[in-house]
């Protein structure tokens, strides 16, 4: 009998294999799956970076998963079934969901959403429950706290003191090195993310010795960055720095090829790892920094990459993307080495487990990953991380920036 | 409503105060929301229904009280800051209703629509160039349930406060305006001062709602707490359930609530038109509202 249902289970997850593209709610009631919800904003302003970031990777993990006959539980395996909602981008829904999945769903384990405001939202709610939050793709300055906090949290993309603390490392060397000078143009987006890395950044811009003579905040949406760029270049920077989310990032960068305003060094935010960037500048990315990176050269890198591709038709970011997949696999990982879904002994695994990843051994720290790539260089056509500099595998970054190509 | 009907309901909230005892997770959540709607979509009612101005600044209301629980929750006990989140929601609703209940009909439609997104931008403003820091923590010790009693609490405070309006000048005042504004000038009524202290009160509450839930969220910014989708959620649940009866609004605020929860849950992929339809057909199938349905059916008129 027993052995009827693993047969069962293996033939579903072979059935859930040729559906998983569409992630559909498989409806079967055998009891050796495991099921995993989440809710993720397939709607709203977060439906974006859900898309890039968040929705591929799980749905890759679910495949790749479930195409090994399921997760291993001591002696079989337990196929994955994904129960899914939209949480429309508003906390509230998110909340709501996640108690649904909790009580009425029963589900066994819940993938994290996107973005911070969510994963906040979310996590008192996944305390008192007590199931694993992996939130893969939140950067927040209270991290350490929200570790300590909340046991069962964890988070993956740290603070955005390590990022603005990584750049101006990168700078410093830059200058050592007798590249650049000490003139700093900087730019920031007026929302959560922009301001706290431009707050952090200020003070350790001017700990290292740097002036920044050129410091401007523009609002969220603005489409028109010629006359920022305009007086930025009029400070004559040795290095430019935007603090911006994607469509600036795309709108800046653009900006500066066509006015010809080419930095000696060229930082820009959110959105530089994406593939898209790429596509849109061509040659012309090449040499652009940006925040994130990750080792292109690695060969599970690069297979990561070709199933990524293969899944959903585009190449992943470069930054939380894997990050995000690389959670899945330690996820895994602490599951089949507690070998059942006992949820306090899974959260523990992954407080104090060392985990093999596509990115390599990967250890949190008091529930939060340290050591993270926070600046990426787009190099002959990859992101390639080039800090923290004594981070093993970085590549020296290449100043000064190449000029800018008539397209 | 008579005395012994508004004990009934009370009477009927407080045995509802029981529900936390029997299940703390999806049912809570699912009442809560419901609560939420309730007071809202009353309020809501209580200004709209006797004055027939339309108004899309729930939401400003609603985010005042949040984002001042987000700024001062951590500082301040928390009935202090209830009680802020309510004078501040009172002065708000006094400034604007003096400057705007002269508009009337379209006028003033848009501009509560406007006052939401001004308001929004104008804490963005702030916290971008003042404070420094766009997003606020709201780790404040408040269990579900306690935001589900608040809720019933407020829910019953203001039935009893449309009960006493409903026999008092002002409700008289307000319902002359209601039929025609230039008859009341004409009879000696204060137009403009009865509109307002309306307003002021159905405010207050609003501003309280978004106190007692933003707790919920832990984190809030500008986007989150003024978030317009509430207005229109609210402005489509009173007028399903019907403005002129006290209890009206909460005949729509309850099959909406669950149909709301059925169609996340079962049509996630769907939500946003499915809703559209639902608002559709509200409008042109029960532009009486539910309320109005059953009493027209009461009086022996076909439906």
């Amino acid at each position: 009998m027993k052995k009827d249902i693993t047969r069962r289970g293996l033939g579903l997850g072979a059935s859930a294999l040729v559906l998983a593209a569409p992630a559909v709610r498989a409806q079967t009631a055998a009891p050796t799956a495991v099921k995993i919800g989440y809710a993720v904003s397939k709607t709203g302003p977060n439906a974006g970076g859900t898309a890039v970031s968040i929705t591929p990777n799980y749905q890759l993990w679910v495949r790749n998963v479930n195409a090994t006959g399921g997760l291993r539980l001591g002696d079989r395996r337990a196929p994955i079934e994904v129960v899914e909602y939209d949480d429309r981008s508003s906390s509230e829904d998110a909340v709501r969901a996640i108690e649904r999945l909790v009580n009425q769903d029963k589900v066994d384990l819940i993938l994290a959403p996107w973005g911070t405001a969510l994963n906040l939202a979310i996590g008192p709610v996944m305390n008192r429950a007590g199931y694993p939050q992996i939130a893969v793709n939140a950067v927040t300055d209270r991290a350490p706290d929200l570790g300590r906090r909340w046991p069962n949290s964890f988070w993956f993309l740290g603070t955005s003191a390590e990022y603005a603390a990584g750049l101006v490392e990168l700078l410093s060397k830059q200058r050592e090195a007798g590249l650049i000078g000490n003139n700093i143009a900087m730019v920031s987006v007026a929302d959560g993310f922009g301001i706290d890395l431009v707050n952090a950044a200020r003070p350790a811009l001017q700990r290292a010795g740097f002036r920044a003579s050129y410091d401007r905040t523009y609002p969220v949406g603005t489409q028109d960055m010629a006359p920022i760029l305009a007086e930025a270049a009029r400070s004559n920077p040795d290095a430019f720095i935007a603090f911006s989310y994607p469509p600036d990032t795309l709108a800046i960068t653009e900006q500066a090829r066509v006015s010809g305003f080419n930095p000696k060094m060229f930082y820009v935010g959110v959105g530089t790892a994406f593939p898209l960037f790429k596509e849109r500048f061509g040659a012309n990315a090449e040499g652009v920094m940006g925040i994130g990176g990750w080792q292109a050269d690695s060969p599970r890198v690069q297979e990561y990459m070709r199933q990524h591709k293969e899944l959903v038709g585009r190449e992943p970011d470069r930054w939380g993307s894997s990050v995000c997949y690389a959670s899945l696999e330690m996820l895994q990982q602490a599951i089949e080495r507690v070998g059942r879904i006992d949820r306090p002994a899974i959260i523990r695994e992954l407080q104090t487990g060392t985990f093999d990843t596509i990115l390599g051994p990967m250890k949190l720290e008091g529930n939060v990953r340290r050591e993270q790539w926070v600046v990426g260089q787009w190099q002959n056509g990859e992101f390639m991380a080039v800090a923290p500099a004594a981070k093993a595998g970085a590549r020296p970054p290449v100043l000064p920036k190449p000029a800018w190509r008539s397209t | 409503m008579s005395n012994t009907a508004l004990a009934i309901v009370l009477a009927g909230l407080a045995a509802m105060a029981a529900l936390p005892f029997l299940d703390t997770g999806f049912w809570l959540a699912l009442a809560i929301s419901i609560a939420q709607y309730a007071v809202l979509a009353t309020a809501w009612a209580m200004f709209s229904g006797p004055t027939r101005y339309v108004s899309l600044a729930t939401a400003a209301f609603f985010g005042i009280g949040a984002y001042t629980v987000a700024v001062l929750g951590e500082v301040l006990p928390w009935p202090v800051v209830l009680l802020v989140a309510g004078v501040i929601g009172a002065v708000l609703s006094l400034l604007v209703g003096f400057a705007t209940l002269r508009l009337s009909g379209v006028y003033f439609v848009v501009f509560t629509f406007g006052l939401a997104e001004l308001i929004r931008q104008l804490v963005t403003w702030f916290e971008v160039n003042v404070t420094r820091s766009m997003g606020r923590y709201v780790f404040v010790e408040i269990t579900q349930a306690q935001i589900y009693w608040q809720l019933l609490a407020l829910f019953g405070a203001l039935l009893a406060l449309g009960t006493w309006l409903a026999r008092s000048r002002l409700g008289f005042a307000l319902h002359v305006i209601g039929e025609d504004e230039t008859v009341a000038r004409h009879v000696g009524i204060d137009t403009a001062r009865a509109k307002v202290a309306l307003f002021a009160l159905s405010s207050v509450f609003m501003a309280l709602v978004g106190a007692v839930m933003a707790p919920r969220w832990t984190y809030l910014d500008p986007a989150i707490a003024f978030n317009p989708s509430i207005s229109f959620t609210v402005l489509i649940m009173a007028l399903l359930g019907g403005t002129r009866s006290l209890l009206g609004p909460l005949l729509g605020v309850v099959p909406l609530a669950l149909l709301f929860e059925v169609l996340t849950a079962r049509f996630p992929n769907h939500f946003s038109i499915l809703v559209g339809i639902v608002f559709l057909l509200v409008v042109y199938a029960v532009p009486q509202g539910v309320s109005g349905l059953l009493a027209r059916l009461r009086r022996g008129a076909p439906a």
